[in-house]
């Protein structure tokens, strides 16, 4: 390609369209090829883990396979899982996009889906009809997490208070406001071994995508990620929060507002990470209790990470993740092999993926630009 | 029911035309076999709770025709439901065994409803004939059987009179040990006193070590716990050089010079009735549960912590308790001085399920 782009852009007044193209589709194989390397190697390296446990890492692929994407159920199981991981990664990926690093959606979710219980509670008795109680309820639920996740990015912005920390230590927090209400004021009397909130009661509940066992979560969350990758490369907005992630003090000189696009992204990562909150309640719970903190904040963090902040890119990877997850049970139950061992390849692909960071822009083929530049 | 696997299945075709052929392959038990799937929220080796029952489907696995599948780790979401599914659709499992308490409602009660074929059963008193599908069920052991034991034994093995107990929740269950231990205590040894700590959550490891370490600094020589994994607290305790009696699983490696005794499930003795009635095609009962006196409860092997005329009083309180010999002889007070057991109850008598109170020769406060 290199080639044809190069004698044309010599010969062109302005940047033509084929060089463009050139230009993206190779910044984008460089996207794609380095993380799936990754992958690879963490395959490979996994493979050795195996051995030295005297497993095949054949009949381990194969089962991670059958277990997560083999079969019409395998397929379904996973795609279940890595419902909550998309938002929850979303709620990684868009601050990241203004260079903070928040970790703490885990708290967003909790509060999120313990608000939106909660204000189902008057909602349910007062015979509100299921549309507009979901419709309030989600909406409650978003606003509670945008606001725990805004307050994050206002001390950071603010005081100056490191984001990954506050985030870190707030989830803990918002877990024990959770726990404080369901275990006092807001519990179900009627369940005295397990502190919950009210059920909201399965007319409430939000249904399967037809056909499917997967709820709705899932397509609220692809098309979420869809609109916030053009969010964040299609608008002023988008375009504002790249150069305040990039340089914050440029950013500042030119006159962005970096401390409301600091707060908004947050409040955009809470919202998501809210979101994830309330269909838990809403389609998996009924009911808000300590079985929220599941979790799913924190694989968002990895599987953000492993889609390198890229929206979209979190949906592929949210799958995947969820069909490692998935096809863990099968690999417990087949192979005798302790349930960590899909936590050591996911460490372990974290790891390589991290390393193979550095690896951007040092292999020739993918720089286009670089050659362009030459001539 | 089939019609909607069938529409599923083509509903992914898209995406899984290809697959579906390997699918088909994974392996269904035979008709007349026996597959018992079992889902953990913890891991199979915590020296608790989650353990007891690996211990029980370990002793499964001798039975001829009977096939095990287990998976840890899973937690009280939609995934313990998809877990269990995937037991009954790629496994080929006729009963589900679900061991944390969150797996009940609604995962459970909504897979016994889609799966009428397949058994469920649920290892916490919640199943109601009213409420609840006929094909789903719940087994439980009581346990305080089994820590009134450890009282017996470790009132004869204290020194300082003062015994120790680290507790999670103060709810009927974790009350009701506290009593019966405190009870056992009594029995052989009039001035033992126990003094209670509640943590106020189920895995609390850091405070967990505290309370023990507090405990001790208060003169207690004895220390035993009702949390969901016990290793911390008797490791601390045995640190301290003080002994202890253990809970849920044997905790004795944990503690080689002061582990008396401990309290245990027998969770084998339901499991293997399942299993025996599957085989046989008898239907199972929808609720399982006893103490000493249907083999569910059982004490660890006595330690060096134990005394000879300890152990002696443990293994007659034993044979008491399987003669059904009634623990809670009325009337009795709580440590506030208000008469709440007014007469002896029967060991099994549900009055005692709702228990609410510390007895006199407690120190502690549920509030």
């Amino acid at each position: 390609m290199t080639d044809v782009a190069e004698p044309l852009r010599a010969g062109a007044i302005g940047p033509s369209h084929w060089d463009d193209l050139s230009i993206r589709v190779r910044r984008s194989a460089e996207f794609v090829a380095i993380p799936l390397f990754a992958l690879v190697v963490s395959a490979l390296l996994f493979s050795v883990f195996l051995f030295a446990l005297g497993k095949s890492p054949l009949d381990f692929y194969s089962l991670v396979y059958r277990g997560g994407f083999g079969t019409a159920f395998s397929l379904q199981n996973t795609f279940q899982r890595s419902a909550p991981l998309i938002l929850t990664a979303l709620a990684v990926a868009v601050p990241a996009r203004i260079g903070l690093v928040i970790i703490g959606g885990e708290g967003a979710l909790v509060l999120g889906g313990f608000a939106s219980a909660a204000i189902a509670i008057p909602l349910v008795l007062g015979k509100l009809p299921p549309i507009p109680t979901l419709l309030i309820m989600a909406v409650v639920g978003s606003f509670v997490g945008a606001v725990w996740i805004g307050i994050v990015g206002y001390l950071r912005y603010a005081r100056g208070v490191n984001e990954t920390i506050s985030s870190l230590l707030m989830t803990y927090i918002g877990i024990a406001i959770m726990n404080f209400f369901v275990e006092g004021s807001l519990r179900d009397l009627t369940n005295p071994n397990k502190p919950s909130t009210m059920p909201i009661g399965d007319a409430y509940m939000i249904g399967k995508i037809p056909g499917t066992d997967v709820h709705w979560g899932l397509a609220v969350g692809i098309v979420l990620a869809i609109l916030l990758h053009i969010l964040l490369t299609r608008t002023t907005f988008g375009f504002a929060v790249r150069v305040s992630g990039g340089n914050p003090r440029a950013a500042l000189a030119q006159g962005l507002p970096v401390g409301k696009l600091i707060v908004i992204c947050c409040m955009i990562a809470g919202a998501c990470a809210g979101l994830a909150g309330f269909f838990e309640v809403a389609a998996i719970q009924g009911r808000a209790n300590a079985s929220l903190a599941a979790g799913y904040g924190f694989t968002g963090i990895l599987v953000a990470f492993l889609a390198r902040h890229n929206p979209v890119a979190i949906i592929p990877v949210a799958i995947l993740f969820g069909g490692i997850v998935a096809s863990g049970g099968l690999i417990q139950r087949r192979m005798d092999l302790p349930d960590a061992t899909v936590l050591v390849l996911q460490g372990l692909t974290f790891v390589v993926l991290l390393m193979s960071e550095t690896l951007y822009g040092r292999f020739k083929i993918f720089q286009v630009k670089a050659a362009a530049d030459r001539t | 029911m089939e019609l909607l696997r069938i529409n599923r299945r083509t509903f992914l075709q898209g995406s899984a035309a290809a697959l579906v052929g390997t699918g088909a392959t994974v392996g269904i038990a035979h008709a007349a076999d026996v597959t018992l799937g079992i889902v953990y929220v913890g891991p199979r080796d915590d020296f608790g709770w989650n353990q007891a029952h690996a211990v029980a489907v370990k002793s499964l696995k001798t039975l001829p025709g009977v096939k095990t599948v287990e998976e840890e780790n899973v937690p009280e979401t939609d995934a313990c439901s998809k877990t269990m599914e995937s037991m009954v659709n790629l496994d080929g499992a006729n009963i589900i065994l679900g061991t944390s308490f969150g797996y009940f409602d609604p995962f459970m009660v909504d897979l016994a409803k889609k799966y009428a074929k397949v058994e469920f059963r649920h290892a916490a008193p919640l199943w109601d004939a009213k409420k609840h599908p006929k094909n789903l069920g719940s087994y439980f052991g009581y346990l305080n059987q089994a820590h009134y034991v450890d009282g017996v034994a470790a009132g004869l093995s204290t020194k300082s009179n003062k015994l120790g107990f680290v507790a999670a929740k103060p709810i009927a269950s974790v009350l009701s040990n506290i009593n019966s231990f405190m009870l056992g205590a009594k029995k052989t040894n009039p001035k033992a006193v126990v003094q209670v700590i509640f943590t106020g959550d189920w895995s609390l490891p850091v405070r967990e070590a505290e309370a023990a370490n507090a405990l001790v600094d208060a003169g207690c020589d004895v220390i035993t716990c009702h949390v969901d994994g016990p290793k911390v607290v008797i490791e601390t305790a045995e640190k301290r050089g003080v002994k202890t009696c253990g809970h849920n699983a044997s905790q004795a490696p944990l503690a080689p010079k002061g582990f008396i005794t401990g309290a245990e499930y027998k969770w084998e003795t339901i499991y293997k009735g399942y299993a025996t009635d599957l085989a046989a095609g008898k239907a199972l009962p929808n609720m399982v549960s006893g103490g000493y006196e249907g083999d569910m409860v059982q004490n660890s092997p006595f330690g060096a912590g134990c005394t000879p005329e300890g152990k002696k009083a443990a293994e007659a309180a034993i044979a008491d308790l399987k003669a059904k010999k009634p623990i809670y002889v009325g009337p009795l007070k709580d440590n506030k001085g208000k008469v709440v057991i007014d007469k002896t109850y029967d060991n099994l008598d549900p009055y005692l399920d709702q228990m609410n109170y510390l007895l006199e020769g407690v120190v502690g406060s549920i509030t």
